[in-house]
Formats: structure tokens, sequence, C-alpha cells
């Protein structure tokens, strides 16, 4: 314990010098600027993956509950395609395979690359918890719908999917965890993120262990962080006279 | 086993409402309605009856096209629900639909449930909408909770707020799918009241129940169905008094007698 030295932090990254109220200035920066914004490229990553990832996935799990046969394959073929590859091999797909496949791309920066494969992997996830809440309620509700002169979009709109979501929110929560700590594969495409700085200062400083810590309590923040924002809106969103929405 | 195409004795009026003409349905290769045939007069009262699993709730689902069918048609006021052409959302917009388990939306506060269609469908204002669904509430004596949550009423009280849900679409005609089925028995007679008090203004309603009081009271017509054929069709008098065939008899024997 006490080898430990948290003034690594305040190192430039440049000289290695120890610098005043541990901020570099004139363009140098210390350990501790360098991982705030790698902080940040992790924030950035999790939650614009976390965007595509809610569309793009209730998207699919709606499909797969709609009466159209075609519409269900639809949603069945994605979500089998990005949950059946390994997070890792995905990310690498979009960086080395897709590219060279559909030249546009080429053109798109890897950032945007890893937001689309985080982002599609865990919409496969969150289309399976969609559907399974969607399913979760009575046909009955479907019917009532329907039956009062709404069309099957407007079901959806006013009448499942505002139970269904209220439902599925704790394995949404999940999810949402997950992507943050998920993005930590974003290194691999050298995406400046948490992960890869930890790597590369720990090469630079042999101090491991004190920057591992430090990049595993963001991590630990940034989760909890998204697992209290959840909390507050199932809170919210409770309706009375519901199991568990008693009040 | 025919199906009867005898016209009730005395119908209310001779303009058809309902007609559903040979209608067959088949899940997968299980047949659940054979060539059913009958005509519901506006301002007719009828009562589907049955053993379960004699097809009535699935008759009932087929007349505003929530449940398919494959052979046969059905008109409603006119219009054909076989007809892929037809607004089938504008259609059910006028058939008011009451269900078993009520199927309230339970994210909805009462007053929310009565106007969220009137608004959405039937594009009424807000005012209007809320004006026209506390008046429905106000006729099934609801209007204290218009703003409580369905999960907080009692199994009668949320079937008299799906009633009246139905009833602020200004319906033509409603359909009851076994309404007092799911209740307690203490709450069965809150719901038949405000259904008795709907026939005897006049309005045409499809009813499967097996509330034989409720028949007697109101109905003009009673429909016995078993194992997906329409048995019987003849008026109340006739059907309690003197029920043709013997599965009918059986059916009378059992429900009335315990």
């Amino acid at each position: 314990m006490g080898n430990w030295d948290w003034q690594v932090f305040c190192k430039n990254t440049i000289d290695g010098e120890v610098m005043p109220r541990c901020f570099g200035s004139g363009g140098d920066i210390t350990y501790l600027q360098w991982m705030l914004s790698a902080w940040g490229w992790t924030i950035s990553v999790s939650l614009l993956a976390l965007v595509v990832a809610v569309v793009v996935g209730s998207l699919m799990g709606i499909l797969r509950t709609t009466p159209s046969k075609t519409l269900i394959l639809i949603g069945n073929a994605w979500t089998e395609l990005f949950r059946n590859i390994p997070l890792l091999v995905q990310i690498f797909l979009w960086y080395h395979v897709i590219p060279s496949l559909f030249l546009p791309l080429q053109k798109v920066p890897s950032f945007l690359l890893v937001v689309l494969a985080l982002g599609f992997f865990t919409s496969a996830r969150i289309a399976e918890q969609v559907k399974a809440g969607i399913e979760s309620l009575s046909k009955g509700q479907r019917y009532a719908g329907l039956a009062i002169g709404l069309t099957l979009p407007q079901t959806y709109r006013f009448v499942l999917l505002p139970m269904a979501f209220r439902i599925v929110i704790p394995p949404l929560t999940s999810e949402s965890m997950n992507i943050i700590k998920n993005s930590s594969v974003a290194f691999a495409v050298s995406i400046s993120e948490l992960t890869m700085f930890a790597m590369q200062a720990q090469e630079e400083t042999s101090r491991g262990i004190e920057i591992y810590l430090a990049v595993s309590l963001l991590y630990f923040v940034s989760a909890f962080a998204v697992n209290r924002v959840a909390l507050f809106i199932e809170n919210r969103v409770q309706v009375p006279g519901m199991i568990g929405g008693g009040k | 086993m025919t199906v009867e195409e005898k016209k009730p004795d005395r119908s209310p009026s001779e303009a058809t409402m309902i007609e559903i003409k040979n209608v067959s349905k088949w899940y997968g290769s299980f047949q659940v309605l054979t060539d059913c045939s009958t005509v519901i007069h506006k301002g007719e009262v009828v009562v589907v009856c049955g053993p379960s699993g004699s097809g009535k709730s699935t008759l009932i689902k087929t007349v505003n096209a929530l449940e398919p069918f494959q052979k046969g048609d059905i008109v409603v006021n006119g219009v054909s629900i076989g007809d892929p052409k037809t607004n089938l959302p504008k259609m059910r917009s006028h058939v008011g639909m009451v269900f078993q388990n009520f199927e309230l939306f339970p994210h909805l506060s009462v007053t929310e449930n009565l106007t969220l269609a009137q608004i959405k469908v039937l594009g009424r204002s807000a005012d209007e909408a809320k004006t026209r669904g506390l008046k429905m509430l106000d006729r099934v004596g609801l209007m204290v909770h218009k703003d409580k949550f369905p999960g907080q009423l009692s199994g009668g009280q949320q079937q008299r707020v799906a009633i009246a849900r139905a009833l602020s679409m200004d319906p033509i005609v409603m359909l009851f799918d076994e309404p007092t089925s799911a209740l307690d028995p203490e709450m069965v007679g809150e719901v038949l009241d405000v259904m008795v008090l709907l026939a005897k203004e006049g309005m045409t309603m499809m009813v499967v129940t097996h509330e034989m009081g409720f028949a007697k009271r109101v109905a003009h017509r009673v429909i016995f169905m078993d194992h997906g054929f329409i048995v019987e069709d003849d008026s109340k008098e006739a059907f309690f008094a003197n029920p043709r065939s013997e599965r009918a008899q059986q059916f009378l024997t059992k429900i009335l007698h315990h």
C-alpha cells in the first residue's frame, strides 16, 4: 500500500514531470486530463450506441410481434445475426471487413463504426426484451385497442408499447449498463477510450495498479449513474394500482 | 345439425345491423366455426350461449374482424368485413366491444381510457372527448372514480368503465364477450344492470353470456351454439319454453338447475 503513487495522474504525459494543480498548460496534458478525455470517449461511444441500440432494438422487437410474417422474419434475422457473433469480432468486422465491401464506409471515422457495432450488437438483445415485454401483455389488450378503432400502429403506440416499455425497464437498465462496460472493446480499433488509456498509460508510467483502479472507478461510477437514472425513470412512470406500483 | 335461419317473431326493426353469412373458420385443420349464419336487426338484443368451446366467443370476435374467418362474409351496417378494401379501424370505431377481462388500458387513468380513441380515432377535441366520456362514466355510476387508474378499481367497476369507454364512441351496436364471466359473483349484478339499461334504451346488442336471467329479461332472441355450429336461433320465448335440439335442452337443464 505504501508504494502507491497517486501523483502519477499529475504527471505531464510528455516528460513525466509532476505538474502544479495537476493540469498541464500550453498544449501539454497530464495523465489525469488524458483519463478524463478518455472517459469522455467512453461516455460518448456508450450513449450514442445506446441510442442506436434502443431505437433499432425496439423496432426489431416490435416487428417480431406484428401479424406480418415478412416483418417477423426481418426482426428474427436481425436478432439472430447480431447476437450470435462475439462483440469483439463484430467490432473487427465493422472496422476491417465491411468497409472493404462497401467502399463509402471507408470515409466513416472508426468512432462511428464502433458506435454502430456496439449499438447493433446490443439492439439484438434489446429486441429480444422488447418482444418479450409486448408478448407478456394479454392478447386482449391488442384486441381492445383494435376494437375501439385504433389502427395497428396506434394500438402499439398508445396501448401496447407504454405498458411493454414499463415492463422491460429493468432488463433495459442492465443493457444500458452493459453498453458502458462493453464499450471497452473499442480499444481494439484504437478509440482512445478508458481501456485504451489504461493500457497505454500503464505502459508509459508502470503504475498499473493506480491507473486500473482509477479506470475501474470511472466505469463503476458511469454504470452506477445509469442504474440510478433508470431507477428514477422507473419510479416516475409507475402506474398506480399495478403490481409493484401500488401506492 | 342444421343451421336455423328463422327470423325472430318480433324484431324491433326490419333494418339489418349485422348479417353473418355462412361463416366458417379454422385454426389450422381444426374447424371452430361451421357455416354460421344469422341476422341481427337494429335495436335487437341477441344473446349467444352454449358450452365452452362451442365457438361463441370466436363468432363474436369475427363480427368486428378481431378474428379472421376463411369462408363466408359478415356485413355490419352495410360494410362487408370480408372485403379487403374495407377500412377496418373505421368500421370498428362504430362497433363497441366489451371483453371478458375488461381490457382497460392500465397505464391510463379512467378519464384517459374514455377519451383516447375519441381523440385519436374520431378526431374529437380533448374537451369534447372528456365531456362525452364523463357523461358516459356518470351513466355507469362511476363519476367519483374518474381520476383513478384501472388497477385501483374492482372488477365490476372496471367492466362498467369498459362499457362507458365503448359508449363514448357513440357505437351503433355493442358486442359483449362474456362480460360477467371474470367477475366475482357479487359484482355481476352491477354490470348486468348497466347492460339492461342499455338494452331498454334500444341499443343493438350481441351478448355472449351464460346469464340466462339477463337473456330472459331483455333478449329478443337467443342463439345456441355447439361445436362451432349455430344449433338454435329462436325467439327468447321459444328457446326457453321449448328448445328443439337435445343439446340445448341438456345445456338449459344444467345451467338453470343449480
